[in-house]
């Protein structure tokens, strides 16, 4: 009974986010109080009854209905209680019920958060939003419904996924959502821009907030999702340049370009037709990583032949979004005028460059996702983009970027780069060199061109970071919170670089056959197999291990790394043991048993690694804080004051 | 400049650039793109010899064997038609199993046996390898609910 009065729920939601985008539209089209009004409340309607539908799924999880399919299939009677919520997004299904769900709460902010904006164009937002909202909830209901009976019931679930079965995992799709979700509100301002022919400083001003926000969720997903990578799979890799991580780095890169284009636009009103391309591009590559990990083309294109039904949907569906948007823009961008000159070193050209670099790294990395998808639907064999091309494909162009960014940020809007500034740089850069060297030499006995590079890049962007607040304050000038949260992040963006650079260049895996009481070395470090033992968790079996680690004789740490066996059956789990450190990660796996009393391990030794996260978290936090700016938050002045650039003609 | 025309240089400056990316990163895909064979093909001469590639299917019930307390192993790949035998000396991923779908990365030797560098297993076990379920002209459905 519970599971069809989700159904139920999902069908008025779909009704309602109907209402939502008619009245949206059409009372935006002709300021139409009464429809209006109808349409901020079906968005209320909608996102209730997202909710309930998502809250009878989660029930349905929590009290193992396993007459349930969807449940059957993802869930076991053994499964710990926080899996079993966490289950329901762990497949296809229970995933774009989610999706939906943040979308109805995005949009649930949008109406609350808004009443500022004027009234027909908010209305036309909430109805954008509404379209999208259709698109999933039609999908869901047509080809992938979450509460879809299994009759006669299971007497048991097949389990969820044990390598889902972990805290970050658990956490990594509802946030990674609510970046991809949160372009919409961003997408749904582009159209509604385009639908008026109108674009002034107070629209740029209202969309950076809520594209920070979402831009801030998702580079936290990310980053919880190369960190379990990590750990988790046991293989201790951080980034693999796996379809499935490209598809949430592509619309990270377009909302990065994005938010500074936007920059630009609200300041100097500038760069307006390029915005909206933005942020009609990000929300579209969400979609596309939404549906390249969720629909099994990635798995093959002919995975799409196991169930037409939804590849056709979801080849419509992109179509309709992606290309309206597009033909829109070619409509009526043109109407959107924007002329004032600028030096070549003023911020501006740094941001119009900073976009290229992007946008370049965005192309090549979609280049590569896509091509084996291409050569694999004209048959023209199986191929697959190695790892190396990535990192070669986005070195190329992120280079410059980190080199740039250290000057872009210390330019002034229209004018160029003061003089005082000048040599502030210059020592930056000279610190950053001689600290590169310095590193490099002294922390790992090795200079070489990359790693002194790497290095030094990391430590430019870093001190350049931190030279602008300096300056500022020592000039007893404010520092709102939009440039201290640009700070922490460029700060951020600092610290991962000086992560990667460490890890790519000193890092050391090594398999291992070890027996109790046997050790091996690895980086200075000996890695001694002191003890085996059996343990017991709520719903595995396993074996632990005691890793002894000590370096020239005095003792490190000792590392437990497990192998577990799930009741559900199925395969083994590896659990690695990893000392966290300051300048260095020890990582311990354990693999299989050899015979003669050894077991495979492998050992590795990770320098600088964490760096990379901090660093992510920092350009996350420096999203957060700029959100927060209060000036995004004052009501907006009369119109008359503002820097408005009406239609041209 | 008039602003028109800085445009205009803007877009050229910023195509020129996506071009030339492009065109280095069609060059670089000549040295990286991996390609995927069955034992099949393999055994029909298909694959380079002396560069890496890919090969993939499932792994014969009873043929995985360990020389005795180190990293060596061996087994045989077979797409029920042809077989290859894989020498590969490491940790098998967790995945791994006798009568499962695997992919291996390496170089096939001399004496016709591929020397892994990486054994790769589906992170699903209720998947099977794309391009292995291909290669057996087996529809296998992507998951077992549909």
């Amino acid at each position: 009974m519970i599971p069809e009065l989700g159904h139920f729920a999902l069908i008025l939601a779909l009704l309602l986010s109907v209402a939502q985008a008619v009245f949206g539209l059409a009372g935006g089209a002709r300021s139409n109080t009464a429809w209006m009004a109808a349409s901020r409340s079906a968005v209320v309607g909608q996102f209730v009854f997202t909710a309930l539908a998502f809250g009878t799924l989660a029930w349905a999880f929590i009290q193992r209905d396993f007459s349930v399919l969807y449940v059957a299939t993802n869930s076991h009677s053994e499964l710990p209680l926080f899996y079993r919520v966490a289950a329901v997004w762990g497949a296809h299904e229970g995933s774009l019920l989610l999706w939906s769900l943040c979308l109805a709460a995005w949009t649930l902010a949008v109406a609350a958060g808004s009443k500022a904006l004027e009234a027909p164009f908010r209305s036309r937002v909430l109805g954008f939003l509404g379209l999208i909202s259709i698109g999933f909830q039609l999908f869901m209901l047509t080809t992938s419904n979450p509460f879809k009976r299994l009759i006669p019931a299971a007497s048991e679930g097949l389990d969820l996924n044990p390598l889902l079965q972990d805290f970050a995992l658990a956490v990594h799709p509802p946030i990674l959502y609510l970046g991809y979700v949160g372009f919409s509100v961003a997408f749904a301002f582009a159209c509604a821009t385009l639908l008026e022919g109108r674009l002034d400083a107070a629209w740029a001003r209202w969309t950076r907030p809520w594209t920070l926000a979402a831009w801030l969720f998702l580079t936290i997903g990310i980053a919880l999702g190369s960190w379990w990578a990590y750990y988790e799979l046991g293989w201790g890799g951080w980034w693999f340049w796996d379809p499935v991580e490209n598809a949430s780095f592509m619309p990270w890169l377009a909302g990065t370009a994005l938010i500074h284009s936007l920059a630009v636009t609200e300041k100097r009103g500038l760069f307006k037709s390029w915005t909206l391309l933005l942020a009609v591009s990000a929300f579209s590559l969400s979609l596309l990583g939404t549906f390249l990990v969720r629909s099994g083309v990635l798995i093959s294109v002919h995975a799409f032949a196991t169930d037409p039904k939804r590849g056709i949907f979801i080849l419509a569906f992109l179509t309709i979004v992606i290309g309206g948007a597009l033909l829109l823009f070619a409509w009526r961008a043109p109407r959107l005028r924007s002329s004032a000159a600028f030096e070549p070193t003023s911020r501006e050209s740094f941001l119009l460059l900073n976009n290229a670099f992007l946008i370049a790294a965005l192309s090549l990395i979609l280049l590569g996702t896509l091509y084996p998808l291409f050569i694999d639907a004209l048959e023209l064999g199986k191929v697959t983009v190695g790892a190396p091309w990535f990192n070669l494909m986005f070195l190329v162009p992120m280079l410059p970027l980190l080199a740039l960014l250290g000057v872009g940020m210390h330019a002034a809007w229209k004018r160029g780069l003061l003089g005082t500034a000048k040599y502030r740089l210059y020592a930056i850069a000279g610190i950053g060199i001689a600290g590169s060297l310095l590193v490099g030499g002294a922390a790992y006995g090795d200079i070489r061109p990359m790693t002194t590079l790497g290095f030094a890049l990391a430590l430019w962007v870093m001190l350049s970071s931190l030279a602008m607040p300096w300056a500022r304050i020592r000039a007893r000038q404010p520092l709102p919170a939009a440039a201290l949260g640009m700070v922490i992040a460029h700060f951020g963006v600092g610290l991962t670089t000086l992560g990667i650079t460490g890890v790519q260049s000193f890092k050391v895996e090594k398999d291992f056959a070890l027996g109790v009481g046997e050790s091996a070395q690895i980086a200075g470090y000996d890695f001694k197999l002191a003890a085996l033992r059996d343990v017991q968790g709520m719903n595995f079996i396993g074996v632990e291990a005691d890793v002894v680690v000590s370096r020239e004789g005095s003792p490190v740490t000792v590392l437990h790394p497990q192998k577990r066996l799930y009741n559900s059956g199925g395969n083994p789990m590896t659990e690695a043991g990893i000392e966290v450190g300051a300048a260095r990660d020890l990582f311990a796996a354990l693999g299989d048993q050899l015979g003669q009393g050894r077991w495979s391990m492998r050992l590795q030794y990770k320098p600088l690694i964490r760096y990379i996260w901090l660093g992510a978290i920092l350009i996350a936090l420096g999203g957060l804080v700029a959100a927060l700016d209060r000036r995004y938050r004052a009501p907006v002045q009369a119109r008359a004051g503002e820097a408005v650039v009406p239609v041209a003609q | 400049m008039a602003p028109r025309r800085k445009r205009l240089l803007a877009v050229v400056a910023i195509l020129a650039g996506v071009g030339a990316a492009t065109a280095l990163a069609m060059l670089a895909f000549e040295d990286n793109l991996l390609y995927f064979y069955n034992p099949s093909q393999v055994l029909a001469g298909d694959a380079p010899s002396g560069r890496t590639f890919r090969i993939g299917g499932m792994v014969t019930e009873g043929s995985l064997k360990r020389t005795e307390g180190t990293l060596e192993v061996r087994f045989v790949v077979t797409d029920y038609q042809h077989s290859i035998p894989v020498r590969y000396e490491g940790l098998l991923p967790d995945l791994f199993r006798e009568g499962q779908g695997v992919i291996a990365h390496g170089k096939l030797s001399a004496a016709g046996e591929f020397e892994a560098d990486e054994v790769l297993a589906k992170h699903d076990e209720n998947y099977m390898p794309p391009e292995v379920a291909e290669s057996l002209h087996t529809p296998t459905p992507a998951r077992v609910s549909e």
